[in-house]
């Protein structure tokens, strides 16, 4: 799938992902010569059409994690079903704030660790040492997760 | 005069790559298997026929033999393997390496969706309202592709995959692991599961697929008295399949109340290691399967 610019015929570029939990999607595009923006909204079908194949629209911007499409996919997953643990090279450590710990517990259970995990690296990556609301908002237009 | 709009392959910029996402994801299974030596599909095109009992009686006994064995429990919907190993379901450890199966106490690993969930828990999917059904199946397969390729199997000699009823899986392990090493189907006497295996038989042959020979489970009963065999099923269907398909029969095996017990109370090892009848043609069975995938005694590597 690509978008193009007709009046400046230029192919547009994939601009960020986001995911309103809704099972909505929208990705948004940008032409890199008139800088117009245009978002493709799909329904829940058609997100859901891309997510069963385990496929990204606009293409991966983290690493897959182990049984993200498990984890992702199943609704009746069992709480403590997965114990995550941290990179070994993972010598930065990053805190939470109690918010960002209170909006995790949004998250379902069955992935909360993965969704976890998924944001102290981007923290990490960019040398940020607390993660809080505003750092959560950030990754999650950046990286287009869902409901997290 | 209409607009004059390039075409989707004279842009040559940025895509969204879905054919190069799913081309990894196949990349990630072969990456992960490299360390397998042998996947081995244990499938029946009929359900009830004892295919996971099977698939377990067969790892322990290659695990006895001192093979690093691993089973994938790929009856997402009603895994059964857990309990039959003697699997305690504990959290999985989840590492960027992927994620550590679950172990039997001889040894065996195992990965089956049995762990993710709660005991007796029915396995719901995140789904749409409407037409869940239309994506089930994709899903379904993902949880296949993601037991091959997040668990962090390690070095093994061989990886069974137990198979659901019916004949999509087994075309799905195929695309999954091309160089699937061979295929044990699995039989009940009756005419009944005679027709259904004979589809999946049918399959396999037509996709060049290595199967190994036919299995007769329940044929017939072991009396927990005085031993002898008494009819249970009418029919011969492994006869019948094996001459169709120009295959062996590896073994007939009654139905044992030993081996029942031994599997519900998860010491299938133990007991496959004594000197019960069915326990010596389980073991044959296995020696059998291991010779098919030139893994013998007798074979050379």
């Amino acid at each position: 799938m690509k978008f193009l610019c007709v009046d400046c015929d230029e192919q547009m570029i994939f601009e960020e992902r986001q995911l309103p939990g809704d099972g909505t999607l929208a990705a948004v595009f940008r032409c890199p010569a008139c800088a117009r923006m245009t978002a493709m909204l799909t329904n829940p079908m058609e997100t859901q059409l891309v997510s069963s194949l385990g496929v990204k629209v606009g293409g991966r911007t983290v690493p897959e994690e182990p049984f993200e499409g498990i984890r992702s996919g199943v609704a009746s997953g069992r709480d403590d079903a997965f114990e995550e643990t941290a990179h070994p090279d993972g010598t930065q450590r990053v805190t939470w704030s109690v918010d960002a710990i209170d909006r995790l517990g949004n998250v379902p259970s069955f992935v909360r660790g993965m969704v976890k995990k998924i944001y102290s690296e981007y923290a990490k990556e960019r040398g940020i040492t607390d993660i809080t609301p505003e750092v959560m908002d950030r990754a999650r237009t950046d990286l287009g997760l869902e409901g997290m | 005069m209409g607009l004059r709009i390039r075409t989707y392959s004279e842009l040559d910029g940025q895509s969204s790559d879905l054919a190069d996402q799913v081309g990894r994801q196949q990349e990630r299974v072969g990456a992960r298997l490299s360390s397998v030596a042998r996947v081995l599909g244990v499938m029946s095109g009929k359900g009830g026929v004892g295919k996971s009992l099977l698939t377990a009686a067969l790892a322990s006994s290659f695990a006895r033999r001192g093979l690093r064995v691993g089973v994938i429990d790929a009856d997402v919907n009603g895994p059964s393997l857990v309990r039959m190993l003697g699997v305690t379901a504990r959290p999985l450890e989840s590492t960027p390496g992927g994620v550590e199966p679950e172990r039997s106490p001889d040894g065996v690993a195992l990965m089956s969706m049995a762990l993710l969930v709660d005991e007796d828990a029915a396995i719901d999917w995140h789904e749409p309202d409407e037409a869940g059904f239309v994506w089930r199946g994709a899903l379904e397969r993902g949880a296949l592709r993601e037991f091959l390729s997040d668990v962090a199997w390690g070095e093994l000699d061989v990886l069974l995959v137990d198979l659901p009823p019916g004949t999509q899986r087994l075309v799905e392990l195929h695309e999954l692991v091309p160089d699937l090493a061979g295929v044990v189907t699995v039989t009940i006497p009756s005419g009944a599961s005679r027709d259904a295996v004979s589809r999946s038989l049918e399959l396999g042959r037509r996709r060049g697929l290595h199967m190994l020979g036919v299995v007769e489970n329940m044929s017939g009963y072991r009396c927990a008295d005085c031993g002898q065999i008494g009819a249970l099923h009418e029919g011969d269907a492994a006869t019948d399949l094996a001459e169709r398909f120009d295959l062996p029969v590896l073994a007939r095996l009654p139905m044992d109340i030993g081996l029942g017990r031994a599997a519900e109370a998860g010491k299938l090892a133990s007991w496959l290691s004594g000197d019960a009848a069915t326990a010596i043609q389980l073991d044959d069975l296995a020696g059998r399967v291991l010779d098919g995938l030139a893994m013998g005694e007798d074979s050379t590597e």
